[in-house]
């Protein structure tokens, strides 16, 4: 116990320092996306077709990171994926982890009926395949961002709900939960001030997990071309794009690639960071 | 007598922080029962770590020698320590609850050592763990070797423990606060088998502790740790005359004894305290 | 019997098992508490003793209505509080409080000191909350300080004095203390176990000190329940108990502490 403090103090500010700071990038990229981009996302043009990024020879000014097969610009088309896949992030992350986590705590204070419901709702959910049951969901909303936003939601409520509902058992058998009601306090108090601040840094870390699964789900379903309009750019729509054309052009491919790859690590070790922040024993 | 386990100088520190041991040295004759006595931090329990090898990797042993039988194991490769201590070392540790394998059979958590360091045959082990839990006064080995630990008992659970450390015939066990989890009906039939089988085997034992009303039932010799260096080093039967130490004292003094209810369960002064403080800190001035 | 604290009568308490909870329907249930009858007179220290399962604990829960009895009745000062609801039973609460046995888990990591103490005083309505968690802290001798540190900043010896600081800030008449002293080091021990002594006689608190230990509570108690298999096997004055145990679990349970003495006949 005493090795695992030392090394997650060592670890930690250099991680969220990098995990945030790539985030914050993205997150200006994405905002500031039309004043940002050297080209129109949209714009195709078939003479400056597949050229290759910056510092290999035959690159050209204006398109710093190449050009796809239609002649658009990759950097554009990336900075307004980031936009999507940011939105898609942090609203189904935010509602999911609203959900779930509000459940989790509910059934795992509270127990009987609630519990029994919570219980076998999440045990019914988790024999669906999630991928399929996305794909089912967009079928019959419809393609679209928020049609995206609710698959992910209904779908992934029952990460949180089962964390969150175990770690909420956890405390309640703590004997400061015991004191709470000895001094007098509501059952409904003693969930929301007592037992809340002792879960929140699991529902911070989840919250986070889920935002960069989030933008995973939606580079999926964008892959198999379920996302929003087919027109406006994503990281997954790049991504199938620039498969078709790997071998004549690998930077369509991998540029998104990567793109999509930080974010989610990002996501990923905010959230272990910014555990070990919310604990007053590390802090 | 021989000496069997000789510690000198050992001492011990996290990775880049604080001195946990300093300099402890004590000897184990064969059969001698030693009590390693100290409160919560006094590092008791690392020793017997130490010595067996299993130190978490945050620890760091920062010199010293521990001499088991005429070999310095800290000299040793990882294979080899694992090796010497399954021939002649083993372990009765605190919590029953946890220390033997939930999900496997009492039976061969009791031979493991037998069949896979000392290379016995299965059918001469099994029969031999069947005895030790004769020995152990469990009612029906024959049923208790192919349970589950959840079917049995705390103290079924302790017994079996004890068996298992006396299986392979070592000449040393640690008993890490063996009873500390138990009551004390159950604490006294422990201890009472702890030494029936300690002198039928002539096994030297080192035994961790912070009671010394335990230390008074089953101990010979006793070193009082503070803060990870000893303070006294002792037998037993001067030590309840009269402590020379006055943090020993202090701490004989704050042991409840119903029989005398007006003058134990005395707190420790603070001028006591602050004295056992300053001597660790002078040793940590003299050795930088 | 007029002056009486709490009066218990028949109390049997169960609790369902719920690791053999079958598929459908109720689990079995096991009694834990059966039929146990003893008064608690205001100003007793009256000490609850017995081994593991003996069910000691448990009744401690059912005393503070943590756990609400399946017969029999408890009246405290005179009013049944047996089966009464969580919302009827809060303002009684400040009457009686509790103290536990480990003081990590009882004391919430998230919050400072301060906030440990005057919580439940603010849930009461206390108007000068601040000078009563300085009154507390005073009382139990731990420095303004403190109010600012988190649990975990604490050694066990002082996290248990603030237990004990929560426990009388409401100014309660009745504590009940539950195995406090049995994960504190010796040196602690003996003197939380002072401290509990000098308070009960200074704020003339009723007391009722849970231990599985019998050697602990000589000097600190009144008289002493003994528990055994949920049964109450002995009910004596403290002097008594120790001169002349009368129940043969009594005799079998002080004939088993170490005494720190080697001369001690321990057969």
């Amino acid at each position: 116990m005493v090795e695992g403090r030392i090394v997650a103090r060592r670890g930690l500010g250099l991680r969220l320092w990098l995990s945030g700071g790539w985030l914050c990038f993205i997150a200006i990229a994405a905002i500031f996306a039309p004043w940002l981009s050297p080209q129109d996302p949209l714009a195709q043009d078939l003479f400056t077709s597949r050229l290759p990024p910056f510092w290999v020879d035959g690159a050209e000014a204006g398109f710093p990171l190449g050009s796809d097969s239609l002649g658009r610009d990759v950097l554009s088309r990336v900075i307004y994926g980031a936009r999507t896949a940011l939105i898609v992030a942090v609203t189904a992350g935010t509602l999911t982890c609203l959900i779930g986590a509000t459940l989790g705590l509910l059934a795992g204070y509270f127990r009987g009926w609630i519990d029994l419901i919570v219980s076998r709702l999440i045990e019914i959910w988790m024999a669906f395949p999630p991928v399929l049951f996305a794909i089912l969901l967009i079928a019959v909303l419809g393609t679209g961002l928020w049609s995206i936003v609710i698959a992910i939601v209904v779908i992934d409520w029952t990460r949180f709900a089962r964390v969150v509902r175990a770690e909420t058992m956890n405390q309640s058998v703590m004997d400061y939960v015991s004191s709470a009601q000895v001094a007098g306090r509501t059952r409904m108090g003693t969930l929301l001030t007592e037992i809340l601040p002792n879960v929140l840094a699991t529902i911070v870390t989840l919250l986070t997990l889920e935002m960069g699964i989030a933008v995973i789900v939606e580079a999926i379903l964008s892959f198999v071309n379920l996302s929003i309009s087919t027109d406006a750019p994503t990281w997954g729509g790049m991504i199938a794009e620039g498969r078709t054309s790997i071998h004549q052009a690998w930077w369509v491919l991998v540029v998104p690639l990567v793109a999509l790859f930080l974010t989610v690590l990002s996501f990923s070790q905010l959230g272990e960071g910014l555990k070990d922040r919310f604990d007053p024993v590390l802090r | 007598m021989n000496t069997l386990l000789k510690v000198r100088n050992l001492s011990a520190r996290l990775r880049n922080g604080p001195a946990l041991l300093r300099s402890v040295s004590f000897d184990v004759a064969a059969g001698e029962v030693r009590g390693l006595v100290g409160e919560s931090g006094a590092g008791k329990s690392m020793i017997g770590k130490a010595i067996l090898g299993t130190l978490p990797r945050a620890i760091q042993i920062s010199g010293g020698e521990v001499w088991l039988d005429g070999e310095d194991l800290l000299q040793l490769t990882n294979a080899q320590l694992r090796q010497r201590i399954g021939e002649k070392g083993a372990l009765i540790p605190q919590d029953p609850l946890t220390a033997l394998n939930p999900s496997r059979r009492i039976g061969p958590q009791i031979t493991d050592r037998l069949v896979h360091i000392l290379k016995w045959r299965r059918s001469d082990a099994e029969a031999r763990a069947r005895e030790l839990l004769g020995e152990v006064h469990i009612p029906d080995p024959e049923r208790v070797v192919r349970s589950y630990p959840h079917e049995l008992s705390g103290g079924m659970r302790q017994r079996i423990l004890i068996a298992t450390a006396f299986a392979a015939e070592p000449k040393l066990i640690i008993a890490d606060e063996p009873t500390t989890a138990l009551d004390v009906v159950v604490q006294k039939q422990i201890l009472k088998l702890i030494k029936e089988m300690q002198t039928r085997h002539g096994t030297a034992l080192v035994f961790v502790t912070h009671d010394l009303g335990v230390v008074s039932k089953i101990c010979q010799t006793l070193s009082i740790l503070y803060a990870g260096k000893v303070i006294e080093d002792t037998d037993v039967r001067d030590f309840f005359k009269g402590p020379s130490h006055a943090y020993a004292a202090a701490l004989l003094a704050a042991t409840p004894k119903f029989t005398d209810p007006e003058s134990s369960l005395m707190p420790v002064p603070q001028s006591v305290i602050e004295a056992v403080r300053e001597e660790v800190a002078a040793f940590d001035r003299g050795e930088a | 019997m007029t002056d009486a604290l709490f009066e218990i009568k028949d109390l049997y308490l169960s609790l369902p098992e719920l690791a053999r909870k079958p598929l459908v329907g109720a689990a079995p249930r096991i009694e834990i508490l059966k039929g146990l009858s003893f008064d608690i007179p205001r100003g007793e220290v009256l000490g609850i003793v017995g081994g593991s399962g003996s069910g000691k604990s448990t009744l401690g829960r059912a005393l503070l209505r943590l756990l609400e009895p399946t017969g029999g009745s408890i009246h405290f000062g005179g009013k049944d509080i047996t089966h009464l609801s969580e919302d009827l039973l809060r303002p009684e609460r400040q009457q009686f409080q509790m103290i536990f046995q480990d003081p990590m888990s009882s004391l919430n990591p998230r919050r400072r000191i301060g906030g440990i103490i005057g919580g439940p005083l603010r849930l009461h309505g206390i108007d000068n909350v601040s000078e009563r968690i300085d009154e507390a802290l005073d009382h139990v001798g731990l420095p303004q300080e403190f109010r600012e540190r988190y649990p975990h900043e604490l050694s066990g010896g002082q996290r248990q004095r603030v237990g004990i600081a929560r426990a009388i800030a409401l100014r309660p008449d009745f504590i009940l203390a539950d195995e406090i002293v049995s994960g504190l080091d010796v040196s602690s021990q003996a003197q939380v176990l002072n401290l509990l002594e000098e308070l009960v006689k200074r704020l003339g608190l009723t007391l009722a000190f849970i231990s599985h230990d019998l050697s602990v509570i000589r000097r600190l108690c009144t008289r002493i329940i003994v528990m055994h298999e949920g049964k109450i096997v002995e009910n004596a004055e403290t002097g008594a108990l120790f001169e002349h145990p009368a129940s043969a679990y009594s005799k079998e349970l002080l004939a088993a502490i170490p005494l720190p003495d080697p001369d001690q006949v321990w057969a």
